[in-house]
């Protein structure tokens, strides 16, 4: 057999490495740099410092100096143990509540109305339209339909699928429901880009050696929708853990599905306890940073979007 | 049949297969079979059905009507996965999210076949690409890819491996190779190959029957020899090499032989090898068949002589002369002439006669009246009326 003639000839091009330092580009990154330095840097800074600070003898409420008191950290871990566990389970299950009803919808969009081009672009307005209407007010507006006067709530009474004096506002359910609502279509639109470019010849393939259409879907269509796959749970993870309006007692939620935003907006707000506010802030950035970035680490940070 | 591999290859029916998009029928009333262990190309120009026939093998299109077995299991109502087939695929269609060892053992692990790896191993090395295994495919070259593709299909020993034009990608010299290396793959494992291609030259290396296909119909089919010595139809004749075609009426018919008057000149061949023996009818010979004089011959039983015409056209190309030869009430015909060290060397413009055995002439079974479709397809008029003429059998169909 001949084919090693051809076997040495096609070592994966290795690209010239260019790394000359030039002054244009430095320049061009000014803006950009003094822009991070001023809205993402300083800020950070002075939440750091804020966060060792501690009360000034005999001064007011709210009233803090600059000093080194870490227990601010152990305190607020003790303290708010169970709202930090009940974010992360929350916009855990947000995101994978997300993630079933937002793949059969972009793979709908994204694969089925390739043939209809019109069809797809108003299938994808759709999944954007919600966007027109502010978050809030369509946040409120759950509150409403889901409110104990609320036609479900009577309906699911009336049928006996809720049992008497029961809500649905105010429990877990009714926040997980808010944050899966509210970032369903930053979960489906990151998908779609990838499902969009899915070639189906892959999937032809997978049928052609001897995979099931379910073995073929797991096997090969939803890895090539990694990269959205990761986009679109990063994009709904991260801010749902931070969220601080569905949980809300004004919104969706009740104090006892308050979670590290409602605590950190009321040390802040309420409390003026602006140490824990800070502490609870940093420890809430860094636990979504570990698991992201083993995440985005372990899945190729290449293939994002 | 899934969860063995196939002892040997099996062979293919097709009985009464149509197949309908729609808009258009792309095979019509389709009835095929295919020996098993045998290496088998569908030959035809793009849009002929070809493709389309061997996806309705692979069962990635439904058959409109008509039967699938293979090896004599009905397969027409299973799904692609259910079948006992591999293909490789025109695009190789490698999974780009795995390595080249994981793609050649994803059928394997499917079928849950013991030391799927070390089979996958083996596979790469009968295609010689066992050290890449780890590389993902796209970091492979064309060639390497479709080694993979074919090791990929192989590694599963498919009762019947479908090739869609898998060498289309490659340049030429790698074309040649591989068409040498697939030819060898197939005697040492023995499989069924369905080898679906438009390059007639491809297609007549490497199979031991051709089947040319025209029109969502087969036209001929039989040994790549037979098929070129003595094609059927025009289009045959046409799209296999080259022919040149007379039309004319036969004027005298024997045991033996016919002779077809073609503008006063009799061309005579032999009765077996022409489809029609009487009324008016198409012969033909093929280019290199035709010998060049550059006086006028004498008369021999046997040798059909035409001429005097004049040369037309030279172009050379390296073992071959090729000319074109117009003569007054025959048009212009092509003559392929070996490059050696003697015979004529003629010139553009030089007065010549052309000379053929009769046994190398060969007679149609088309109705000359369709004969103009096929004139010379190179040519714009016959270009244009192709165009108008499917133009219109379309708009009759809407």
């Amino acid at each position: 057999m001949a084919f090693g003639a051809f076997a040495g000839t096609a070592t994966a091009p290795v690209e010239p490495a260019v790394r000359r330092r030039s002054k244009v580009a430095l320049f061009l990154l000014l803006p950009g740099i003094l822009y991070l330095a001023l809205f993402f840097l300083a800020p950070l800074l002075s939440l750091v410092i804020t966060s060792f600070q501690a009360p000034v003898e005999f001064g007011d409420i709210g009233q803090y100096q600059t000093a080194f008191k870490w227990e601010n950290y152990t305190t607020v871990l003790t303290t708010y143990a169970p709202h930090i566990v009940r974010s992360f389970g929350f916009a855990a299950t947000a995101t994978v509540a997300a993630l079933l009803f937002s793949f059969p919808l972009a793979y709908f969009i994204g694969v089925k109305l390739r043939r209809f081009p019109l069809l797809q672009a108003l299938a994808l307005t759709l999944v954007i339209a919600p966007f027109f209407i502010s978050f809030l007010l369509r946040t409120l507006a759950w509150k409403q339909l889901l409110s104990d006067e609320g036609w479900i709530v009577s309906a699911l009474h009336g049928l006996q699928l809720l049992p008497p004096g029961a809500h649905v506002t105010g429990t877990a359910f009714s926040v997980i429901f808010g944050l899966t609502y509210n970032f369903i279509p930053f979960m489906t639109l990151p998908i779609y880009t990838s499902l969009e470019r899915l070639d189906l010849r892959y999937v032809e393939a997978g049928g052609d050696l001897y995979a099931s259409p379910a073995s073929t879907f797991f096997r090969v269509t939803v890895p090539l929708a990694a990269p959205g796959i990761i986009s679109g749970a990063l994009l709904t993870f991260i801010p749902a853990a931070g969220d601080y309006i569905n949980a809300s007692r004004d919104f969706l939620g009740s104090t006892d599905t308050a979670m590290i935003g409602n605590v950190i907006e009321a040390n802040f707000l309420v409390l003026q306890n602006y140490p824990a506010a800070a502490a609870l802030s940093l420890i809430l950035m860094v636990a979504i940073l570990i698991p992201v970035s083993v995440y985005v680490v372990r899945s190729g940070t290449d293939d994002l979007l | 049949m899934a969860g063995t591999f196939a002892e040997s290859g099996a062979d293919l029916e097709l009985v009464g297969i149509t197949k309908r998009f729609p808009g258009f029928t792309a095979i019509e009333e389709l009835t095929l079979t295919i020996p098993a262990g045998s290496f088998f190309a569908l030959l035809g120009p793009s849009g002929c059905g070809k493709t389309t026939t061997l996806r309705l093998v692979a069962g990635l299109e439904e058959a409109t009507a008509g039967r699938i077995l293979i090896g004599g299991t009905d397969v027409t109502t299973t799904k692609s996965f259910q079948r006992p087939v591999n293909t490789v695929f025109q695009s190789y269609a490698l999974f780009p999210h795995m390595s080249v060892l994981e793609n050649v053992a994803f059928g394997l692990r499917r079928r849950k076949i013991a030391d799927a790896t070390a089979r996958a191993h083996e596979a790469l090395r009968l295609v010689e690409l066992d050290h890449l295994a780890q590389r993902r495919p796209q970091q492979l070259s064309g060639g390497q890819q479709q080694r993979v593709a074919l090791a990929r299909a192989v590694v599963n020993r498919p009762a019947l491996l479908l090739l869609d034009e898998p060498l289309g990608a490659l340049d030429l010299k790698l074309r040649r190779q591989m068409q040498i290396e697939l030819k060898a793959i197939q005697q040492d494992v023995g499989l069924t190959f369905l080898h679906v291609t438009h390059d007639q030259e491809e297609a007549m290396t490497m199979a031991d029957t051709v089947a040319v296909m025209n029109k969502g119909q087969i036209e001929q089919m039989g040994a790549p020899e037979e098929l070129y010595e003595l094609p059927k139809t025009a289009f045959v004749a046409n799209f296999l090499g080259q022919s040149n075609l007379f039309t004319g009426p036969v004027v005298s018919s024997t045991a033996t032989s016919i002779v077809v008057d073609v503008a006063g000149r009799k061309i005579e061949i032999p009765t077996d090898r022409a489809q029609r023996h009487a009324g008016d009818v198409t012969v033909g010979v093929r280019p290199e068949k035709l010998m060049l004089h550059t006086s006028a011959p004498e008369k021999q039983p046997d040798i059909n002589v035409v001429g005097p015409g004049r040369v037309t056209d030279v172009s050379f190309s390296g073992v071959s002369t090729q000319y074109q030869v117009a003569i007054p009430g025959l048009g212009s015909l092509v003559v392929f002439a070996q490059n050696m060290v003697f015979g004529p060397v003629v010139s553009l413009g030089a007065e010549v006669w052309l000379t053929w055995n009769t046994d190398h002439g060969f007679g149609l079974a088309d109705d000359p009246a369709d004969a103009p479709r096929f004139a010379a397809d190179t040519d714009t008029h016959a270009l244009a009326l192709q165009k108008r003429e499917k133009l219109e059998a379309e708009l009759e169909e809407a």
